[in-house]
């Protein structure tokens, strides 16, 4: 018997549709069936329907994660693909994708299929494997991207590590055009940034702290446009973090250029002030930066410069971050607390309306990657979040489905909050009443 | 309300002028112990001091050393060798494993910067920071002042100017920190690739040459060279440091008054500073360490508890008691 789910009153947000109003959202199977007024009427008595009253929340399609990082392999007692996948349910995401800085490296089509495989036992959030442009992530021989696209990978990275090699980052671009998929670059200019553990500026000085200058990711960011123009390639920007680079993809976009950029909830919601007290939750690569890289960003956000919105979920053992602060590695997750940071920043503070943030969170990320979802359309996967954009909570560390507890948001109240995650017609997530 | 320092000493950047003054008044006192026949008071008797330093140091470490015995402090000398991530025991390992031995203070020195505020947020212990990566170190920019304040008698208003590598040096921001708050004047020179690029925010003057510099200041604080900043590429050579850089004698007099010459130790004689400036009628280098004792008894004294008026005492032998309200909760 085929499963059903009717998503009753809710208002349905669906920028690929350009659709914001009260409507009911019905699943059949693995598909959307319809986006209609009065379909609660219609399939009264159906069989196997399992309705859920969406009154006074929005419902959207599937948020999707373009990068995040799960550990496994390697790393199965920071972050597994399952719990990784149910802290993305958790958090609204019902798709994300896996960086492949894994150990060992996810460089080949076995690594791909076997992240492929721990995605499908987990059954939580889609989980989309991306592939690394270069061998072991060594920046020095290309990997072999047709036979990681064949297995399953969506777009190719060395993240965590930059492409120092701008003849590498040149063949790659080229490389993938015939694949079609997006090479993501972390933008990092090795020499400069080296040994850096914070933004460069006033507070690094009187920390003490070694800074990242903001010219170490611009050099890279505008190496990156100037390389795509050449190439005819899709460069896509991770992380952005400063006002230069804005502008450089600006610039890039306004010559027709093949850059997309993303940002993520940390960068467009708190300063280089979090680091205070040498706070190691605090501290992630590219590092927070100042207000006014803050206020370029939010804007960037607004008028598309940036086309999405990632988290770049990087969990650690709290021992790691337990440390003193140069020693800590960098990265906090991101997963459960995206939507709320988004919606805090963001929307409650007027800079953007519920349907540019649905963009970012669904749309942009599913056609910028070229992934399924991203759309309420009917014969779109049956991939949905609902949230309560109002909802105020606390965040508390200990309740996260991710193994990881490294987040500088602790204790802060937040607005927005995930109610019900469908996953390919299955609830995959459920809170509240 | 009674003036204290709190638990820690863990830079000068988060004391107030008027908590300055009072380490530095406390320390008056302080200096004459060291120059009698027995040089021991019983202020610090009982209490347990633990003088871990992660990083090698002769000076620092010798002159705490002295001012908790002469405190007659029980003292023990832990000398751990790099970082925690190295030496395989966590940074916080070591600080539970010092805390469950009922120590009262920890004087840390360490190569990360924010290791001193990261051991005294997770123990109960008092913690002193004998120089925390390139942050602050406090009780040198402490004893820089009290040698200037003995020779100036006084400190508002002086010009002092901080010469070399500021990027890297914890004794440049407890100077700044310590002197700006005291109502003192602070220049910066060297080589911008030694100065953080931000440093024109942290309210001090710049000054590119060093000649410039000794035309403004009353009094140069000059600055250790590290040998590997130069194959870092930071500057060319070590030569053509001294030669744009070094305070020499030649330069000296061709200042238009006199200058007094400060150094943190240990010097590189012939690079940042020339011997015949160092060993010469205005060098105050000696004082420095001379003071350096009397200051960490001080910082010592006011840690545990005592009150500034006690200290008077403590040279007749009477002295505040060591003991504090958490130590009798362990008996």
């Amino acid at each position: 018997m085929t499963k059903s789910i009717l998503l009753r009153g809710g208002r349905v947000v669906d920028p690929s549709q350009n659709i914001d109003r009260v409507a009911d959202v019905l699943v059949v199977g693995d598909n959307i069936e319809a986006v209609g007024d009065r379909i609660a009427e219609s399939v009264e008595g159906l069989s196997g329907l399992e309705t859920i009253d969406c009154g006074g929340l929005v419902v959207a399609p599937g948020f999707i994660d373009v990068h995040c990082h799960l550990r496994e392999p390697g790393r199965e007692e920071v972050e597994t693909i399952a719990t990784g996948a149910r802290a993305a349910a958790a958090g609204g995401f019902t798709a994300v994708c896996a960086m492949p800085n894994t150990d060992p490296v996810t460089d080949n089509q076995a690594a791909v299929g076997f992240i492929i495989r721990q995605a499908t036992l987990a059954n939580a959030a889609r989980v989309y494997p991306i592939g690394a442009i270069s061998v072991g992530q060594r920046g020095e021989s290309l990997a072999e991207f047709g036979e990681m696209v064949a297995a399953g990978a969506v777009a190719v990275s060395d993240d965590g590590k930059p492409v120092a090699s701008a003849h590498l980052m040149r063949t790659a671009l080229e490389y993938a055009r015939t694949f079609g998929i997006p090479v993501a670059d972390h933008c990092e200019e090795p020499t400069l940034a080296k040994g850096g553990a914070m933004n460069e500026g006033v507070t690094s000085a009187r920390l003490g702290l070694k800074g990242v200058p903001a010219e170490a990711e611009e050099i890279m960011a505008i190496r990156d446009i100037l390389l795509a123009r050449r190439t005819g390639g899709h460069v896509h920007l991770c992380h952005m973090s400063t006002r230069g680079s804005v502008e450089l993809i600006r610039w890039g976009k306004e010559r027709g250029i093949n850059v997309t950029a993303e940002v993520c909830p940390h960068h467009i919601s708190l300063t280089e002030d979090a680091v205070e007290g040498y706070n190691t939750n605090a501290k992630m690569n590219p590092p927070l930066r100042t207000a006014d890289d803050v206020a370029a960003l939010q804007e960037a956000v607004r008028d598309g410069t940036i086309d999405l919105i990632a988290t770049d979920h990087a969990p650690h053992h709290y021992d790691e971050k337990e440390r003193e602060f140069a020693d800590a590695p960098n990265g906090i997750i991101g997963l459960e607390t995206a939507l709320a940071v988004n919606i805090t920043w963001l929307v409650a503070s007027g800079i953007i309306d519920v349907g540019t943030l649905v963009d970012k969170m669904s749309c942009a990320p599913a056609k910028v990657f070229h992934l399924p979802g991203g759309s309420l359309r009917r014969g779109s996967p049956a991939d949905v979040t609902v949230f309560a954009p109002d909802e105020e909570w606390t965040v508390d560390p200990k309740r996260f489905r991710s193994k990881g507890r490294n987040t500088p948001y602790t204790g802060k109240t937040l607005r927005g909050r995930v109610r019900a995650t469908i996953v390919a017609g299955r609830v995959a997530h459920r809170d509240g009443a | 309300m009674t003036l204290s320092l709190g638990k820690d000493l863990l830079g000068l950047e988060p004391l107030s002028g008027e908590q300055i003054q009072l380490i530095l008044d406390t320390a008056e006192p302080f200096k004459e112990i060291s120059e009698r026949a027995i040089k021991k008071v019983p202020t610090l008797r009982g209490a347990t001091i633990v003088n871990l330093f992660f990083e090698a140091s002769t000076r620092t470490r010798v002159s705490f050393e002295f001012a908790e015995k002469r405190l007659s402090a029980d003292t023990v000398n832990v000398a751990a060798s790099g970082s925690s991530v190295s030496k395989g025991e966590t940074l916080v390992d070591t600080a539970r494993n010092l805390e469950a031995m009922r120590i009262d203070m920890v004087v840390i020195r360490h190569g990360a910067s924010g290791a001193a505020q990261f051991l005294a947020e997770r123990i109960e212990s008092n913690v002193i920071n004998a120089g925390d990566g390139t942050h602050e170190h406090p009780t040198q920019g402490l004893l820089d002042m009290l040698t200037l304040r003995d020779h100036f008698g006084k400190l508002a208003g002086l010009k002092v100017c901080i010469v070399g590598d500021v990027l890297h040096s914890r004794v440049a921001r407890s100077n700044i920190w310590g002197l700006t708050k005291m109502g003192a004047e602070v220049g910066i020179c060297g080589p911008r690739s030694l100065l953080p690029n931000a440093i024109d925010e942290l309210g001090v003057t710049v000054f590119d040459r060093v000649e410039a510099a000794i035309e403004w200041a009353d009094a140069l604080n000059v600055l250790r060279l590290q040998l590997e900043r130069m194959t870092a590429g930071y500057i060319p050579s070590l030569r053509e440091y001294n030669r744009v850089f070094g305070v020499s004698r030649e330069r000296l007099e061709r200042g238009p008054h006199e200058v007094l010459i400060l150094h943190p130790g240990p010097m590189n004689r012939g690079v940042e500073i020339d011997s015949d400036v160092a060993d010469g009628p205005f060098s105050v280098i000696l004082d420095q360490v001379t003071n350096g004792v009397a200051v960490r008894m001080a910082v010592l004294y006011l840690l545990s508890g005592g009150r500034p008026e006690l200290a008077e005492a403590a040279k007749s032998g009477g002295g505040a008691s060591a003991a504090k309200g958490k130590r009798s909760a362990d008996d």
